[in-house]
């Protein structure tokens, strides 16, 4: 999501980093490439305009500052003017003081509505709460049976009846209180915003379980008309925010600026997979974050604590640090990392990779993970431990086994070896010298990783060794490089550089976002 | 793969999870102040067992279905009555432009200023861009076009903006009306197959979750039906729930047969025992649904491919694959068209959901790149709500 405009920016204000003086004819030009980008990631022509207004307001009457370069302003400005539009922070909900909270859900026909009910009743659920849904879309026949299907998988409760979407809408939030649940999601059919029958239905829904939150389901390959489609929709129900649906494609997703922009209302949630986990509150701030090239690191902290099973976690990250991580631990880690998301994913997550690196881990589908999944299952326990007793039979067996040939099992016990002589520099070198080594590993692969993707990457393990012991330093990967914060300085400076004249809602993140979870 | 680059894909499966976990274990260290570098757990919340099943986004499905749904069967199953005589009734078709028409204030707007200014000057090239990108035609497309009008004004040979529209509308209606608009008539492979009744033609229905394949399956089905073609209707999304249940709803509506498959079965299985079905039938053609998927999703893409392979097996051949595409549908879709042509060489586009306020433009785009036709358009959720595609109405729809 929105990678492409992030490559996009990273060209035109890579360029701009290195040098000292900003003419206005460089603004002009970052101007119109900045239009270009934004255009191209489908921000609606009106949007797009306000923002390249603001953009060229700020930059003008740019005072200059001893502290930072001109193009490492405009930077700074852009990201915060983006940040701005996205909306200034992620929605807390507030639950209502009489429950249930109801949550009812609108959209076109399409956007995933369905998926997106499921979806966050797992989400309720995890938060503590008892949530129900209720299916108000009877005019297709298997949509209620769909989101049966999907509710059995979470053990949620649905309501339906063969009456009318109102009528069924009424009758499910009573049944919500008989049954004492505390959150209520109301699912309707897809509906065009000129469908005024269809709109005054689905007002008519919202008029009889007066919703604490009306979502606009909205999918992230939208084009123009997802202003039209909110503005109609938002002067029906009043929406309190948006959930972006099919994040987990390559669309740039420039809906979400527009529609926050129009409407005024958050982008509440995202849905990023096909998985009923694939779903989280929309941190508008990383996501502006991450379109200027930053990586997402705490995204990806928060997730990886939420996946991260503590006991095998525990033993793995022990068993690193005294180098006896087995093959089996590593079986067991890759199921875990697994659930976080597509491997390639996971890597774009973390900061201070170039693109050399991003694209190398785009070559990781789906499909060789599960190769070598499928190789290391294939092994005995014994083999598992101890990999060394693997010779040339067991080889062809291990391949037959796996439906793989004995130069892919040759392969993977080639790169395991290499990865446990990085564990003993785990436990000698702490971080940095670990994740140099892995630095090297890919780079002898092949030709496809510049000496400045390595470069990077030892940088980034600089980073890791920086003071306040071995591993601590690595959240400072969160700054901008060369944006101010001094390396290594930790999150504090790099995000300051950030703070003060953004448009609000920026307050509170220093430690707030990274433990949010309640317990 | 070469040898090299194998090398490093392999490294980075084993790598990344390992860096995840040293990264996670940094974190834990650092804002949880557990202490040193000793070994510390870094998750502090167990996540829910994860299913193996996975589940469709974007699922949404038919609507204003009357007919009852058939209970779902386990392993393939055929249903439907094929009686010569059971005829159906196509509801007429719409009028292209009468549906189009409730969407037309935007952009005739935009055009409405450039014909009143009366003259050529920059607020004109300003306004057709914005009308053309709001139409969702996109920056590269709209590019090449105003370019080039351009220079037939400096050239002289467009001097007022009735012509200048005149001119657009041309190039637009150029670019997008191609001969190879027709569907391939049902039977084809049969007459290729100098007469043997057992060749049967398979249309394969493609594209991203919700765009309405499987809705546009129905509709096509009724049409050939209504024609006096014989269907056989291939349930090929095993995946998503309730998917078979809602191709059923549209076979007993159009009176065609389907064959289904288990839930979470092999698609290309269920295809290829369809055309089994269709072969001994006699039956014309297969029209095979296929579950969503998104274009960037590399397994699934190779899944869709084999499904083109199986079918494609004699006594099957496939003679269309249509990429179906929402009108709402921004720039990504030229991404969506280039990779599933590239994976299953599509026959042709089939443009839905034009009866909503969003133009369509990235057929225009989708043309000119990869000179896909764009063969059908969906105006509406009933079985009659489909055109054949007209490039004179639709870029009249856009102005
Ligand atoms: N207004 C309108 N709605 C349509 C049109 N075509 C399909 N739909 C609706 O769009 C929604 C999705 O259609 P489906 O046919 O289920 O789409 P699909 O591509 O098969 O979806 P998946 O199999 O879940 O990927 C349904 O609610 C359809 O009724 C159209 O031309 N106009
Ligand atoms: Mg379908």
């Amino acid at each position: 999501m929105f990678e492409r405009l992030t490559d996009r920016f990273e060209g035109i204000l890579g360029r701009l980093r290195n040098r000292g003086r900003l003419t206005e004819a460089d603004i002009e030009d970052v101007l119109r490439e900045i239009r270009t980008a934004l255009l191209e990631a489908d921000v609606e022509i009106g949007v797009v305009r306000t923002f390249v207004g603001a953009v060229r307001e700020r930059c003008v009457g740019l005072e200059l500052s001893r502290a930072l370069s001109p193009g490492q302003q405009v930077v700074k400005i852009v990201n915060e003017e983006l940040t701005g539009l996205l909306g200034g922070e992620t929605l807390r909900i507030t639950y209502a003081s009489r429950p249930p909270t109801v949550v009812l859900l609108a959209g076109l026909q399409g956007s995933g509505k369905t998926t997106a009910a499921a979806k966050l009743a797992r989400w309720f659920k995890q938060q503590g709460r008892n949530p129900m849904l209720v299916g108000a879309d009877l005019q297709r026949p298997a949509a209620v049976e769909q989101l049966r299907v999907l509710a059995g998988q979470i053990g949620v409760t649905v309501f339906s009846e063969a009456t009318d979407p109102v009528a069924v809408a009424q009758a499910g939030l009573a049944e919500a209180r008989r049954l004492g649940r505390d959150v209520c999601i109301v699912d309707t059919a897809g509906r065009l915003a000129i469908d005024a029958e269809l709109m005054e239905e689905v007002r008519r829904i919202a008029e009889v379980v007066s919703p604490d939150y009306t979502f606009l389901v909205i999918d992230a390959m939208t084009g123009q008309d997802a202003v039209a489609t909110a503005t109609a929709f938002h002067q029906t129900l009043a929406l309190d925010g948006v959930i972006l649906t099919k994040l987990d494609g390559d669309a740039r997703g420039g809906a979400a600026l527009s529609v926050k922009e129009v409407v005024g209302r958050p982008i509440a949630f995202a849905s990023t997979g096909e998985r009923l986990e694939d779903f989280d509150l929309f941190h508008p701030d990383r996501m502006a974050d991450r379109i200027l090239g930053m990586g997402d690191v705490l995204s990806l902290i928060e997730q990886a604590e939420r996946t991260f099973d503590e006991g095998t976690a525990a033993k793995a990250a022990a068993a690193m640090l005294e180098g006896r991580f087995t093959l089996e631990d590593f079986l067991e880690q890759l199921q875990q990392v697994k659930r976080m998301g597509p491997l390639s994913g996971v890597l774009s997550m973390l900061p201070g990779l170039s693109k050399d690196m991003k694209q190398a881990s785009s070559m990781v589908d789906d499909r060789q993970v599960g190769q070598v999944e499928a190789i290391i299952r294939s092994m005995t326990p014994a083999e598992r431990l101890d990999p060394a007793t693997i010779d040339g039979s067991r080889r062809l067996r291990i391949a037959n086994g796996s439906g793989t040939t004995t130069a892919d099992v040759n392969a993977l016990l080639k790169q395991f070896r290499e990865m446990q002589k990085l564990m003993k520099g785990f436990s000698k070198g702490g971080l940095a010298g670990a994740m140099g080594g892995l630095g090297g590993m890919f780079g002898r692969g092949g030709p496809k990783l510049s000496p400045t993707a390595l470069a990077e990457l030892q940088s980034t393990s600089d980073l890791a060794g920086a003071p306040g012991g071995p591993l601590a330093g690595l959240t400072g990967m969160g700054g901008l490089p060369g944006m101010g914060g001094a390396p290594g300085s930790g999150r504090g400076s790099a995000r300051a550089t950030k703070g003060g004249s953004s448009k609000g809602g920026r307050k509170g993140k220093g430690g707030g976002r990274v433990t949010p979870k309640s317990r | 793969m070469v040898a090299a680059a194998h090398d490093v894909v392999v490294g980075l499966v084993v790598g990344i999870p390992v860096l995840v976990v040293a990264v996670g274990a940094g974190v834990a260290l650092r804002f949880r102040g557990r202490g040193p570098a000793s070994a510390v757990p870094p998750g502090e919340v167990a996540s829910d067992v994860p299913t193996d099943v996975e589940l469709a986004a974007g699922a949404e499905v038919a609507r204003r279905a009357e007919a009852p749904v058939p209970e779902a069967p386990s392993g393939t199953e055929v249903t439907g009555a094929p009686e010569p005589e059971a005829r159906v009734e196509v509801p007429e078709a719409p009028t292209y432009r009468g549906r189009l028409g409730k969407a037309r204030g935007l952009l005739a707007g935009y055009l409405g200023a450039v014909r009143s200014r009366g003259k050529i000057d920059a607020t004109t090239w300003d306004d057709l861009e914005e009308a053309l990108i709001r139409a969702d035609v996109g920056v590269g497309a709209t590019d090449a076009l105003l370019d080039d009008l351009r220079t037939r004004v400096r050239a002289g040979e467009i001097g007022d903006p009735d012509a200048l529209l005149d001119a657009l509308r041309g190039d637009l209606v150029a670019a997008l009306d191609t001969p190879r608009r027709d569907l391939t008539p049902p039977g084809s492979a049969r007459a290729a197959g100098d007469g043997d009744s057992r060749h049967v033609d398979v249309w394969l229905f493609v594209g991203v979750n919700g765009v309405g394949k499987t809705t546009t399956l129905g509709k096509v089905a009724t049409r050939l039906t209504a024609g006096g073609t014989t269907a056989v209707l291939a349930a090929g999304d095993t995946f998503r729930a309730a998917a078979g249940e809602q191709l059923a709803l549209w076979a007993s509506r159009s009176g065609a047969e389907i064959v289904r498959g288990a839930e979470g079965g092999d698609p290309s299985s269920v295809v290829y025992d369809a055309v089994q079905r269709a072969a001994a039938r006699g039956a014309d053609v297969v029209l095979a649904d296929t579950a969503g998927r998104l274009h960037n999703k590399a397994n699934l893409i190779e899944e869709l491919k084999k499904i083109r392979r199986v079918s494609d097996r004699p006594p099957g051949k496939v003679t269309e694959v249509l990429l179906v595409i929402d009108a709402t549908t921004g720039q990504n879709g030229l991404a969506q068209a280039a990779v599933f042509t590239e994976a299953v060489d599509v026959t042709g586009v089939v443009l839905t959901k034009l009866d909503g306020t969003a133009k369509g433009g990235i057929v225009v785009a989708i043309q000119r790149e990869l000179g896909l036709p764009v063969k059908l358009v969906g105006l509406g959720e009933g079985p009659g709500d489909l055109v054949d595609f007209d490039p004179g109405s639709f870029v009249d729809a856009l102005f």
